[in-house]
């Protein structure tokens, strides 16, 4: 590597702009921050030697170079942006309602317009491979940015030295010559009591305060790239676990991804109304809603571990871990899993009661049998020694080309075929039968079964969810609000003053608010003759 | 308890008196010669602005008392909380520039959005279960009251803008400029629209076909729109004068865009009568008023504002909303477009820093930024809300 030695005696890396310890503005290197002659110096990053700006010569020196460009990053942020605003123009599929078929959905709501919104896969934008390219890309933009500044920045700040070349305070933005008496010892106790760290070296004096700040971009980069990586890890089926259960009213099922160790029972699942009557205060938004408004949603659940995991085969034995009440925003958390009200449905049918009777007389009765509609009996034997056997059970019946069919196994409309064996052990009639509806396909049945009562409970939709990822976020959120308010509430100022033949010159730098910088100095100046400096890029106009 | 409901609304419009006048008298130190704030128009300006701070909270914690969660549930109390915040966020400002300028430019705008809050629902709503939570306050008001410093800046922006583009020849800047003003007057188009048919108790009722399915849908504007195929019901209504478009679904789609006409066009009403009796651009007219405060000054508070504004926000509405929404829905992020446009938002700002910090952008390209980053603020306050519907929607 080639050194470069400035007239001040330090030693300078290949690629310094402005010399770290004294800020004399290196021959040959000047382009490289664009600053002309006799212009303002550009102090960012302390003009110091970014490998960015000083090799470009083999291939990793053009990929890193490409990723540490500002430009390159914020064109990022920009296609980023862009494209998640895309992603909002209809809704995600997600949002869709559930069971339609996204492939024709978007064309049926939105036309030809949700057609090629469905055919560029904007319908599940945020996961498609390109927009997670691009947050990887961010990421990466991200570290090498922020390492190709902050090495050498940090360097620039710990070599500088109180003694500056002349032209280096020439040109700062915040400069002015004073020419006569000026008490130095007072300047320097005003800017102590305004809380700066002042050095003097033969009468040059620096006063430095908030460094710290300078530190701000890169701790929230750092705090952004476990964000990110955080967000990387979910991919990891350990880190990660999102399932769903339903649970019926009284039913106790295995929680689903515990690998059969957990198992959760729901007594009761209760859903609350806001009452206009009861609740004055919402009595007149109350009043203008055409529906009822849910006032809570919730599971009185009860959580059991299995104790005999390792038999295995046997009938679980279950141990009492945890009573909750689950209602929206109070999951359920045991073991690393939380439960969460998610989703219910009222009413599902639980059992369903029939009568068998003579088909001319209703009261000429041969029995009465009730069947468990989640876990239904094939037989059933009547008093009267008929029979009766279900041959098909339809959950949710429809009819599906005149051929009945079930959309799912859960008993939302529930229908049978059965075979009715009269009492005498004749030949079996088949009769139809579910809700509201009876069906006899022959027309000539001397029984029939009609519907005595049935049962219903509510079922309660239970989110399961493991996320190991969570504490990556918190830390990464952490460390991003860190950084960002050390960088964005406090100011890197730094104020010399140099010894002049007939009097002293001053210069004032800051990051930002250089309002509050000439604040600073007119207040550090105050009867000690300096003459308060000029700002030398005052906007004109 | 119904005394209180009175009283906190009474509040409100007493804090809207407030900074009405002290807008006039922030106009009064316009005039001074001196670019000091030491004049005593300016401190009863900041006065009565923090008098109509106190009382607007005196609504806010009065509104709480009755409703038993904080304001903050629906539209109107969020937008006129964003208002309040608005207000709060120029007092910090004033008393660390001491500008009245600001003041000036940023009471109005307060006005436009209180006053644009009073045009939705007003009643106490009761909260569903997801909205149940500690989270609500927190995470709202923190993400308002980064909005709120956020909208400094543009004010500051504006005042830049104003300021320091050259008003002698036409130019892409003057045409913005303008547009940004048209579309203040718009607002203000659609408040006093929205008020005069308001007072008035304007109904035309329409049955037209929404789904497949024939209903009623009331408008309280005149329709220049009419919904698709509708037909006119309410005797001695305007007939529209053209049906909305047909892929525009839902109930009250052809609603929302008729009132979106009204505000178009009446905006345009005021600003070309504005035009007409000015006779030249409305930011020529302003700009020799301004020629006494200095644009660099102007440009840091813009900034300022940003880097104020900019961790508040990210802490408000991304980090709280991440937590909460881990709480409610089990997932801390769902794509769903309130969300999505926090991070645009979110994005726009970290751009916005970036080319300051390490590209230099200042003064006027700067200020257009801090434009175009409120402008996204309030698509997502107003439009997300309205158009795009999600889990976040209010009305």
């Amino acid at each position: 590597m080639k050194k470069i030695k400035c007239e001040c005696g330090h030693v300078n890396p290949e690629g310094t702009v402005l010399c770290e310890a004294c800020g004399k503005p290196i021959e040959g290197n000047q382009h490289i921050d664009g600053n002309k002659k006799d212009s303002l110096l550009n102090m960012r990053y302390e003009g110091s030697a970014r490998r960015s700006q000083t090799y470009n010569r083999n291939i990793i020196d053009k990929v890193w170079n490409f990723f540490s460009s500002v430009k390159v990053g914020v064109w990022l942020i920009i296609i980023t942006l862009v494209a998640s605003s895309l992603g909002t123009i209809f809704p995600q599929e997600m949002y869709i309602p559930p069971g339609s078929n996204p492939a024709t959905f978007y064309e049926d709501q939105y036309g030809l317009a949700g057609k090629i919104y469905y055919q560029l896969g904007f319908h599940n934008l945020y996961s498609t491979v390109w927009f997670m390219l691009m947050i990887a890309l961010i990421g990466v933009s991200l570290v090498i940015c922020s390492i190709d500044r902050v090495v050498p920045l940090h360097r620039a700040l710990k070599k500088q030295k109180p003694k500056r070349h002349h032209t280096f305070l020439k040109r700062q933005r915040v400069f002015g010559e004073t020419n006569g008496q000026a008490d130095v010892e007072a300047f320097k106790s005003k800017l102590r009591k305004q809380r700066y760290k002042v050095w003097d070296e033969n009468g040059h004096i620096l006063a430095e305060k908030g460094r710290f700040s300078r530190w701000g971009p890169y701790v929230n980069h750092i705090g952004l790239i476990i964000f990110l990586l955080g967000a990387l890890l979910r991919f990891l089926p350990s880190m990660y676990i999102d399932d769903f259960v339903w649970v019926r009213e009284g039913e106790t099922a295995v929680v689903p991804s515990t690998g059969g160790q957990y198992y959760v029972k729901n007594e009761d699942f209760i859903l609350e109304n806001y009452d206009p009557d009861k609740d004055e205060r919402f009595q007149e938004a109350l009043m203008n809603q055409s529906a009822p408004v849910a006032s809570n949603y919730q599971t009185n659940a009860v959580i059991y571990e299995r104790t005999n995991n390792d038999v295995v085969g046997a009938e679980p034995e279950l141990e009492e871990i945890q009573k909750k009440e689950i209602v929206v925003n109070k999951p359920a958390k045991f073991d690393g899993f939380a439960l969460y009200q998610s989703s219910y449905q009222l009413d599902e049918f639980a059992a369903m009661s029939f009568t068998l009777h003579e088909t001319d007389d209703e009261s000429a009765v041969l029995g009465e049998f009730t069947v468990d509609l989640t876990n239904p009996e094939m037989e059933y034997e009547l008093d009267s020694g008929a029979r009766v056997v279900i041959d098909e059970y339809f959950p949710e019946y429809y009819m599906d080309e005149n051929q009945p069919r079930s959309k799912s196994k859960f008993p939302k409309n529930p229908a049978f075929v059965f075979y009715v064996y009269p009492p005498d052990g004749g030949d079996p009639e088949v009769s139809f039968a579910g809700i509201g509806m009876n069906i006899d396909p022959t027309n000539e049945n001397q029984y029939k079964l009609s519907l005595a009562g049935y049962d219903t409970r509510d079922v309660t939709g239970l989110a399961v969810k493991k996320d190991y990822t969570l504490p990556f976020m918190a830390v990464g959120g952490l460390i991003f609000m860190i950084g960002v308010v050390q960088g964005m509430y406090w100011n890197h100022r730094r104020i010399w003053l140099q010894p002049r033949e007939y009097g002293v010159w001053i210069a004032g730098h800051t990051n930002k608010n250089w309002y509050g910088l000439k604040k600073d100095i007119e207040k550090s100046i105050d009867q000690t003759g300096i003459d308060m400096p000029e700002d030398q890029q005052q906007l004109k106009g | 308890m119904g005394d209180l409901v009175t009283i906190s609304s009474n509040l409100l419009y007493a804090s809207f008196f407030f900074y009405m006048i002290a807008t006039f008298f922030f106009g009064g130190t316009i005039r001074d010669k001196k670019n000091s704030s030491r004049g005593k128009a300016s401190t009863i300006g900041i006065s009565l602005t923090i008098a109509g701070f106190i009382t607007q909270l005196g609504y806010f914690f009065t509104r709480w008392a009755v409703s038993k969660h904080a304001p903050v549930s629906n539209l109107f109390e969020f937008t006129t909380f964003f208002g309040m915040m608005l207000v709060m966020a120029f007092i910090i400002i004033y008393f660390i520039y001491r500008l009245d300028v600001i003041g000036l430019f940023a009471l109005p705008v307060a006005l436009l959005i209180i006053a644009y809050a009073s045009m939705f629902p007003r009643e106490i709503s009761p909260l569903v279960p997801s909205l149940k939570s500690h989270w609500l306050y927190i995470h709202v008001t923190t993400a308002a009251i980064g909005e709120a410093i956020l909208a400094i800046s543009f004010v500051a922006g504006l005042i830049f803008l104003i300021r320091q583009i050259d008003q002698t020849k036409k130019s892409k800047h003057t045409f913005w400029l303008e547009f940004v003003i048209y579309s203040i007057f718009s607002t203000l188009g659609f408040i006093i629209v929205t008020t005069t048919f308001g007072a008035m108790d304007y109904q035309a009722q329409f049955q037209a076909p929404v789904e497949g399915q024939i209903v009623a849908v009331e408008y309280h504007l005149p329709a220049i729109a009419g919904p698709n195929d509708g037909e006119l019901q309410t005797a001695g209504a305007m007939q529209p004068l053209f049906d909305a478009p047909e892929w525009m679904r839902g109930e009250s789609a052809a609603r929302k865009f008729n009132t979106l006409i009204w505000s178009l066009v009446s905006g345009l009403v005021l600003y070309g009568a504005a035009r007409l009796i000015l006779r030249k651009r409305v930011a020529a007219v302003i700009q020799p008023k301004l020629k006494k405060f200095n644009p660099d000054l102007i440009d840091e508070v813009s900034y300022r504002a940003v880097s104020i504004g900019f961790p508040i926000f990210t802490l408000g509405a991304l980090i709280f909303a991440m937590i909460w929404a881990q709480e409610a829905w089990n997932r801390f992020w769902g794509w769903d477009p309130k969300e999505v446009w926090a991070l645009i938002t979110w994005l726009f700002y970290a751009f916005f820093l970036h080319l300051r910090l390490s590209r230099g952008w200042h003064g006027t390209k700067s200020a257009w930024l801090a434009v175009g980053g409120f402008a996204i603020i309030m698509f997502n306050l107003i439009a997300v809300n309205l158009i795009i519907a999600g889990l976040h929607s209010y009305a």
